[in-house]
């Protein structure tokens, strides 16, 4: 087990194209154990293909993933699952006519022979979701439709907990979310990162970023624009990353910002 | 929506952790039937209903306990096609030719002890291994080309009929005389095994429950209080030794010979109804049904394979279709060219939804078939003594068909406007 602030997922100088579209440029991306990465660009920057890319939707054309210092090939969802990494989308990601309990295990099912465990993953589900302090479900066994929509997110994301996963991504988590249930899901990102997850936040929204994200990596036409450290930046600096590619000495050289313009 | 932390006092599995009595757990049910979770009662209301309008109607006859065994025998082939038809309702897709299906799996059977001479059990098989591979010729042409299920199966329904048409000849009809195959609706049990198995069926279903209460009691895990519990046992038991009871009753109409006793293809419909509940409640594969009808993008997401669910309900469906065709052969002692065609499908399909199980997916389970089997096989039964026009029969049933889905669907807004 990687001790906290350990690389646990690297990507090394990953390229990806789609037909003549270059949509990654050499990205350096590093995800540390009990650390929430924040992944922000503009619309085309190419997040969603950087996540797709972790999760084995899309094979990368070049470059490297490392996890947990060995290289590994992710050719499918099923192979990022085993290597302990899950994906929360931000629709779709519960059947409305099930329970808690049955969403948490869908497609993983405990089972005792042929017939499914019911009791177990009961127990295991209420055990995770009271490790994460989520504190506002009445009841396990309610109908995932009688929720509201933070609580919703809410298990989604207890969901991809229940995994022993190492790495969990979050895409936009709070988008559709009133102020209460962003808080809510907030907290439970962080955590996340506290009981040892290597945690990617996707945000459009610079006060979720500064709230939770211990580190900020800007993506700008395909590239990185820069790593930091949250302490280190203001909003500011962090909107200049994400519009032009750079902000005073972060950021793209100046050539290689203009280049792609 | 906006308040998310609606009720402070229920945050933290409090409803888990409550030890739950009677009332809440009634306030809980009347709660959710209040947001349009009917569940089983329209079919139990029906029933009622029906019941009391015939017997007003027929007091002679309606309530005469040959006619209420004859009302069980009615209702086998309509259940049977009904309970293929909520696995292929659970996923919101629709099966327009089970019904011509089990016609040709009926006229398949029929062929083959009749004019080939095959012994009852190959004849059998052989009509299940048609209706299969029907189901995967539909499920795949839905699942993997893609065509939608209406559209696929409103071709089958013709077609299927062409093909029954040909194996029987024109016009004509094939005798069932096989004993086996005849005694299915005919036969009764004797009365000692029927009640063997009334109180058997009865112990087994109490023993089950009251030991997952235990179990969920000991485990702290969620679970009724168990009073409603063995309410529920109660009534499964007397539901079950009433009927035994009353197909006990000599219902021979000359005191000379006596005719007492549960028709066979009852045990075969309870049997089929385990089988299907096991199956969709305690197993992987259900859980999977209910996921990909509720969210197909969701199921897919968490790993499971949709298409291979879709093409699986409608070889459940069209070979579940073959035991009614069977069934229907057997109380007709015949299979005829119009065998399953008509209103043998709207039937099902009316069975399904009556009984609670909805036209959108997500929702239904194998009980449902029996209730609404039952309330179908109620109307056409009494329609039958009242000696309506056909007229009034196509008019009553369509009728039923289009409450039944105007109940599914205003209980559905309900649910969403309740946010359920």
């Amino acid at each position: 087990m990687a001790e906290n602030g350990e690389p646990v997922l690297r990507l090394v100088g990953v390229n990806k194209s789609f037909g003549p579209v270059h949509v990654l440029h050499d990205v350096d991306f590093t995800l540390r154990q009990g650390e929430v990465m924040a992944l922000v660009g503009d619309n085309g920057a190419g997040k969603s293909t950087l996540i797709k890319c972790i999760a084995g939707i899309h094979p990368i054309d070049s470059g490297a993933i490392e996890f947990e210092g060995r290289e590994v090939k992710v050719s499918g969802p099923r192979d990022a699952a085993d290597l302990g990494i899950e994906i929360v989308y931000q629709d779709l990601a519960l059947a409305d006519n099930l329970d808690i309990v049955q969403n948490m295990f869908l497609g993983r099912e405990q089972r005792k022979g042929i017939v499914l465990d019911e009791d177990a993953m009961e127990q295991k589900a209420r055990e995770t979701l009271a490790r994460l302090s989520v504190r506002t479900v009445k009841s396990v066994r309610q109908q995932v439709s009688s929720l509201s929509g933070g609580q919703r997110q809410t298990v989604a994301i207890a969901k991809a907990a229940l995994w022993d996963s190492k790495v969990v991504v979050l895409d936009e988590p709070t988008a559709a979310l009133g102020v209460a249930q962003t808080r809510q899901v907030l907290d439970l990102v962080r955590r996340l990162a506290d009981t040892g997850h290597a945690v990617v936040l996707i945000s459009h929204n610079m006060n979720d970023v500064f709230e939770v994200a211990d580190r900020i990596t800007t993506l700008y036409l395909g590239r990185v624009a820069a790593e930091v450290k949250r302490t280190d930046v203001t909003h500011g600096q962090v909107v200049e990353l994400i519009t032009g590619g750079r902000s005073g000495d972060l950021g793209l050289a100046p050539a290689s910002a203009a280049e792609t313009i | 929506m906006s308040t998310d932390i609606p009720r402070l006092a229920d945050a933290d599995f409090a409803a888990d952790r409550r030890q739950l009595d009677v009332r809440s757990a009634v306030s809980d049910y009347w709660a959710r039937v209040r947001a349009g979770e009917l569940g089983a009662i329209p079919a139990i209301l029906a029933l009622a209903f029906l019941f009391v309008l015939f017997t007003g109607l027929r007091p002679d006859t309606f309530l005469s306990k040959g006619n209420v065994a004859n009302l069980f025998t009615q209702a086998l082939p309509v259940t049977i096609l009904a309970m293929g038809l909520v696995f292929v309702l659970l996923l919101g897709e629709i099966d327009l030719s089970a019904g011509v299906a089990s016609g040709v799996c009926g006229a398949v059977m029929a062929k083959l002890i009749v004019e080939s001479g095959q012994p009852w059990y190959v004849a059998v098989i052989a009509a299940i291994a048609t209706g299969v591979v029907i189901g995967t010729a539909i499920g795949w042409l839905v699942s993997v080309i893609r065509i939608p299920s209406f559209v696929v199966t409103l071709a089958l329904f013709l077609g299927l009929q062409g093909i029954t048409l040909k194996l029987i000849g024109k016009g004509g009809t094939v005798p069932v005389r096989d004993d086996v195959i005849v005694a299915l609706a005919n036969k009764n049990m004797p009365l000692w095994l029927g009640w063997t198995l009334a109180v058997l069926v009865s112990l087994g279903y109490a023993a089950s429950q009251l030991l997952r209460w235990n179990r969920q009691r000991r485990r702290g895990l969620h679970g009724k209080p168990v009073q409603l519990v063995a309410a529920r046992v109660l009534i499964v038991a007397a539901i079950l030794l009433v009927g035994t009871f009353v197909l006990s009753l000599d219902r021979a109409p000359s005191p000379l010979v006596t005719l007492a006793g549960i028709p066979w293809g009852v045990p075969l419909v309870a049997v089929l109804l385990i089988i299907a509940t096991f199956v969709l409640d305690r197993t992987a594969y259900g859980r999977h049904l209910y996921a990909v009808g509720g969210s197909a993008e969701a199921a897919r997401r968490a790993g499971i394979n949709v298409t291979r669910i879709r093409v699986s309900v409608f070889m459940i469906a069209s070979g579940m279709a073959a035991v009614s065709g069977i069934v229907a052969a057997s109380r007709l002692n015949s299979v005829a060219t119009d065998s399953g065609a008509g209103n043998t499908l709207l039937y099902a399909v009316g069975a399904a939804v009556i009984g609670g199980t909805s036209l959108f997916g997500g929702r239904g389970r194998a009980r449902d078939a029996i209730l609404g089997g039952l309330v179908i096989a109620t109307i056409d039964n009494g329609l039958g003594l009242l000696g309506m026009d056909a007229y009034a029969n196509f008019l009553i049933t369509g009728g039923v068909l289009l409450v039944a889905a105007g109940i599914d669907a205003l209980s559905r807004r309900r649910r969403s406007a309740a946010g359920r």
